[in-house]
């Protein structure tokens, strides 16, 4: 039986889309479904493993009607099948709940995913930026975010040779 | 005295003091090597026996910097990389030099982004810049050579020479056309006019 079916079964009457990409089953569930829907997967779908967690930006993209998309990839490793949930967010209710209680591989993934998109995740053991500079101001993978930046490459003290 | 200093004949040589440290110091260039990318390669690729860097007096590599006079930095550096780079090349000893290697080091290369340094040499001295990407080992070789000459030329025993460079060498940091792109974000989304740095 097939991961969709039976998160059909066991979590009935709940809102969720499904579409289906060359064979790939996804589904997008409510922000407030997220965990439930998650732990369902983990426990009684045997989803033993989450590969990836990113996001995108939908910013002025033709159709779309939500900003920010999160996206959870799943895996069973038994059977190999998988799975791609993802969750809808708007601004300013950048907020899901960490997904670091069920898997612990959601650790960095889920900085890097506030690193690059601003998204914060409630319950994070330790929610600071993974691959950015501490002090670092934007959200760079967001499109309203110029390519070249506003000026934080050249934010440096300048060292002459005499003084070096 | 005269004829005491013609019966010494050809066992003596007279210099001067400056000319005799430059050229000690040009023929035992020990490189340092801050190698972030692929240019690292093409200066493993010089250092090693087909190239052999060594010929010309720079055969160690030190990877620590207190021993080392010659900076390579070969490969892009990007913004966190940027303040260990300032702090390595303030490590070391003088006197000392820096050669940067290919594209991404010396301009930032096609890496136009918010992230990469573009140019090393608007936040430290450099001495010589190597094109290329990557460049050949022979291009490493030759702006060694060419290095080698420079400090011949201009070396002091004291090394006088570097106190003079008080000013930054590189571009001007923040350049009018980035300064205006980045006034022009904010203004944008006001909705006001386009500011023009050249009007």
């Amino acid at each position: 039986m097939s991961c969709k079916d039976n998160l059909d079964k066991l979590l009935p009457g709940k809102s969720r889309t499904w579409t289906k990409f060359k064979d790939q089953d996804r589904v997008i569930v409510p922000a407030a479904d997220l965990t439930e829907t998650m732990r369902t997967l983990r426990d009684q779908c045997s989803m033993d493993m989450l590969v990836d967690v990113t996001g995108v930006d939908w910013l002025d993209y033709e159709g779309a009607k939500d900003r920010f998309e999160v996206v959870y990839c799943l895996l069973n490793v038994e059977s190999g099948e998988r799975l791609v949930v993802s969750v809808m967010l708007n601004e300013p209710d950048l907020e899901v709940d960490s997904m670091t209680s069920l898997y612990k591989s959601a650790d960095w993934l889920e900085r890097e995913v506030y690193d690059m998109f601003g998204i914060t995740f409630k319950g994070h053991p330790n929610p600071k930026r993974l691959l950015l500079p501490e002090l670092f101001a934007a959200f760079p993978l967001r499109k309203d975010y110029p390519v070249q930046g506003r000026g934080e490459r050249h934010n440096f003290p300048v060292i002459t040779r005499a003084e070096s | 005295m005269a004829q005491q200093l013609k019966q010494l004949g050809d066992s003596v040589l007279w210099t001067k003091l400056d000319s005799a440290a430059s050229w000690a110091r040009k023929n035992s260039l020990w490189p340092m090597p801050f190698a972030t990318a692929c240019c690292g390669i093409e200066l493993m690729a010089a250092s090693s026996s087909r190239h052999d860097l060594s010929r010309f007096g720079s055969e160690v590599m030190r990877f620590s910097p207190r021993q080392c006079d010659l900076m390579i930095v070969a490969g892009r550096v990007v913004m966190k990389m940027l303040p260990v780079l300032q702090r390595i090349w303030q490590q070391m000893s003088e006197p000392k030099w820096c050669i940067s290697m290919g594209a991404c080091a010396c301009t930032g290369g096609v890496f136009d982004t918010y992230s990469v340094v573009q140019g090393i040499d608007r936040f430290i001295p450099v001495d010589m810049y190597i094109p290329g990407c990557p460049p050949r080992p022979e291009q490493l070789i030759r702006a060694l050579l060419d290095l080698q000459d420079k400090i011949q030329n201009t070396g002091t025993v004291h090394f006088t020479e570097f106190a003079k460079r008080e000013t930054p060498e590189g571009p001007v940091v923040f350049e009018a056309d980035e300064i205006a792109r980045i006034r022009n974000q904010d203004r944008m989304k006001l909705s006001l006019p386009i500011y023009n740095p050249r009007h």
